[in-house]
């Protein structure tokens, strides 16, 4: 536990070293989002209707462009292997690397998703639905990905192939996710889309890091 | 027992080169009866007419699909546990060939589904599933290809299909729910059960994919065999006893 908060606070603080590379990853979703009201037109009922899943798609590239840097520069400098021999449980380590890296690049994104929703005219109502899904959901995004990172982390160029690996497995949290906004805007109950979103962190949050730490042992082999 | 013997490259490659034949002439005469059979004896359907006959190449690759990706799954989590490495063989040469049945179900059915439907595409659950299933073959394939090692790329796309498989149901589930939500199933599948006499000639054609799969996976986990071993004794000694020129290449290689 204790190397766990360790890690943590140093990603934490080796992020907030590098502040302008923080804001990238929200002007990159904001540059995503800005694109499809230029490309399909400026009609707000169209908008409003795309909205959720804009924005999510949005986020799902955001989190894989983002996702890069999850274990990069640990594994240039040699600091993964060491994580390896430390004694220390892999799985802890990566959990905490997955939680640093959330707070660094999903948070943010989180909290900047009214801006989006104001811009595609999504109805007010929807806004804290979206937020908590996107709240819920990006975590398995980044927890997913950080498989597909530890698998792709030896080879120069993994990024392509990594959307190729991670993005079907994000079919069901987009489709949930999407779900529940959907449902706001038509009156349903949303309740239990976000108790699916919950449900599948939960699960990802117990299984993905020890897939996540198999991968990094394979990579490094 | 001799299947421990299997783990052992040149045994399984004397073994599966014996076996490939029985398993060709296996498919090549349950394939010709079911297809005899399915476009030539059986009656066209009252609705769908001729174009229904295209279920016997349709329906038994999407069962493959979905059963090579369990197995690939399978013989990667025995490969990964116990290090078994003609598991990551076999697991790796499975990918191509689901990969393909995937492919054939998907160009199949959107044949089949413009004259039915009236459109080459809907996202229809089944199609949407299925076409996630080729992208998450392609995911394997290309992680596979990607290291330079075989073996540790093996055991990194046999850790991916360990996910994959553990992720589809709940994908397969997702997508048919969401297919519900966004519209009722316009064009559903009749769901009148199939007369007996169409459906004996499927379920030959579902047993004789069982034969091609079994016959193209060991042929091709013995030319990846070859490819990996090509500088160890076994395959020079083949390669000296059979007419192949592995040899002649290896040596040309080497100077």
């Amino acid at each position: 536990m204790q190397a766990f908060s360790a890690l943590l606070r140093r990603d934490l603080s080796l992020a907030l070293r590098r502040r302008d590379e923080l804001l990238l990853p929200l002007f990159f979703m904001m540059v995503t989002v800005s694109l499809f009201p230029l490309g399909i037109g400026p009609s707000s009922d169209l908008l409003a209707r795309i909205a959720p899943g804009v924005i999510w798609i949005a986020a799902l590239l955001a989190t894989v462009v983002s996702l890069d840097s999850l274990f990069r520069a640990d594994y240039e400098d040699g600091s993964l292997e060491q994580f390896m021999v430390s004694g220390q449980p892999l799985p802890l380590l990566v959990l905490a690397k997955v939680l640093a890296h959330w707070l660094i690049a999903g948070l943010p994104v989180v909290l900047l998703s009214p801006l989006l929703a104001l811009w595609l005219n999504l109805d007010v109502q929807a806004w804290w639905v979206m937020m908590a899904s996107l709240a819920l959901g990006t975590p398995i995004l980044s927890l997913i990905g950080a498989i597909g990172v530890g698998l792709t982390i030896g080879l120069r160029r993994g990024g392509q192939l990594l959307s190729l690996l991670v993005f079907p497995l994000y079919v069901p949290v987009l489709i949930i996710a999407t779900a529940a906004i959907m449902a706001v805007l038509d009156g349903l109950p949303y309740v239990p889309f976000l108790g699916l979103l919950l449900a599948g962190l939960l699960t990802s949050l117990t299984l993905a890091p020890f897939a996540a730490a198999a991968a990094l042992k394979i990579s490094l082999s | 027992m001799f299947i421990h013997k299997l783990g052992s490259p040149p045994w399984f490659y004397d073994f599966a080169g014996k076996c490939i034949p029985w398993l060709w002439a296996a498919f090549a005469i349950l394939a010709s009866v079911s297809l005899y059979q399915g476009l030539f004896r059986v009656p066209p359907d009252y609705l769908q007419g001729e174009s229904f006959r295209i279920i016997y190449l349709h329906v038994p690759a999407a069962w493959m699909s979905m059963m090579i990706y369990a197995l690939m799954a399978v013989m990667g989590f025995i490969a990964l546990v116990w290090r078994i490495r003609m598991m990551e063989i076999l697991a790796m040469c499975s990918a191509p060939i689901g990969a393909a049945f995937t492919l054939v179900a998907l160009v199949s059915g959107s044949l089949w589904g413009r004259p039915t439907w009236g459109t080459y595409w809907v996202w229809d659950a089944r199609l949407t599933s299925e076409l996630v299933l080729l992208f998450l073959y392609l995911g394997v394939m290309g992680l596979f290809s990607a290291y330079d090692e075989p073996r540790k790329a093996a055991r990194a796309a046999c850790l991916l299909a360990i996910v994959g498989v553990i992720n589809l149901p709940i994908i397969h589930y997702s997508v048919k729910w969401w297919n519900t939500l966004h519209q009722g199933s316009s064009i559903g599948l009749s769901g009148s059960s199939i007369h007996p006499s169409m459906l004996w000639p499927l379920l030959v054609m579902a047993l004789a994919t069982k034969f091609y799969y079994a016959a193209n996976l060991l042929a091709r986990a013995r030319v990846l065999l070859l490819e990996q071993d090509l500088r160890k004794g076994w395959t020079r000694k083949i390669s000296k006893i059979g007419n192949s020129n592995v040899s002649s290449r290896v040596e040309k290689r080497d100077q």
